[in-house]
């Protein structure tokens, strides 16, 4: 009974939110319902028993990408009305299709069942009385470890690609090149003019 | 009032509709495509993670880890191609974005 109030509950801010996301009139107040939306998801992750991906959602989610979309928001010095102005002209053409999208996931998840037999060809049953935590560590290090390096291989690409995109070295800015200081010595840091008399002015 | 698969289904279903009306009405602005983009992701996590939870199989919760990876890697990129491009354009208007089209 908690349970299923607790899901309603949830769920309904959820999609409340993330109609907010699309529809909100300020970015800023878009990634707040963002945020918003992602706690509720975790939330909804606890009530599923998977502990630990809603941690991890709330961690990555709400602490990385949700400020990271903030930092450029603000960043950004955008009218943001004026992106606004094809917003009715859209509205028909992407209701009509949300629609149609909608109904066919009604169509296909309605009658969802288990067929017979599934249970006995799953991959990675869940064990007993051991925390979600360590279930998944058990087989995220063993079965799944060359996808868990090709992850972390992405995130590298990823921050790699990020700092090459968005570095840039302005012209006209004095910064300091430490080899450059490294490599002078007293001879070539001093340098002694011999001036004539009459001739320094 | 027993919670089955289908309760998660559906709000999975909606929220990835919702993503993808996202991106039909905001066509002009980016910032709001990439976070309709990452509401659709959390449509499939949700999906998988109830599969997993139903079918008693830890096998959806590990695949949904690696698809949080990607989504992070991917606002990574999008968040920076889009900073350089205001650097650039000024704008970030998606409709000005043709300069490729060949």
């Amino acid at each position: 009974m908690l349970q299923g109030i607790a899901f309603y509950v949830f769920s309904a801010v959820i999609i409340a939110s993330s109609l907010m996301v699309i529809s909100a009139r300020n970015p800023v107040h878009s990634v707040l319902f963002l945020i918003l939306a992602f706690f509720n998801a975790a939330a909804l992750f606890v009530l599923l028993g998977a502990e630990f991906l809603a941690m991890i959602l709330v961690i990555v989610y709400v602490g990385a990408v949700a400020v990271l979309f903030l930092f450029v928001v603000m960043m950004l010095d955008i009218d943001f009305t004026a992106l606004r102005s094809g917003f009715m002209n859209y509205l028909p053409l992407g209701t009509v299709l949300g629609l149609v999208l909608f109904s066919e996931f009604l169509v296909a998840v309605g009658a969802w069942t288990f067929g017979n037999g599934v249970t006995a060809v799953r991959a990675v049953p869940l064990p007993d009385g051991v925390s979600n935590t360590e279930a998944i560590g058990r087989v995220l290090y063993t079965d799944y470890i060359f996808y868990f390096q090709t992850a972390g291989m992405i995130l590298l690409v990823a921050m790699i690609g990020a700092i090459v995109l968005t570095l840039r070295h302005r012209p006209g800015v004095r910064r300091q090149s430490i080899s450059r200081q490294v490599a002078r010595n007293p001879a070539s840091a001093s340098e002694l003019i011999d001036v004539k008399p009459g001739q320094g002015s | 009032m027993a919670i089955g698969l289908t309760h998660y289904l559906i709000v999975a279903a909606l929220l990835f509709t919702i993503g993808v009306f996202g991106i039909f009405i905001n066509r002009k602005n980016v910032i709001i495509i990439l976070m309709s983009i990452e509401l659709i992701l959390l449509a499939v996590n949700i999906n998988l993670v109830a599969f997993s939870a139903f079918l008693g199989d830890l096998t959806g919760q590990i695949f949904a880890l690696f698809i949080l990876t990607v989504a992070a890697a991917e606002a990574a990129i999008g968040l920076a191609i889009l900073v350089v491009y205001f650097r650039n354009r000024g704008t970030i208007a998606v409709e000005d974005i043709n300069l490729m089209k060949g």
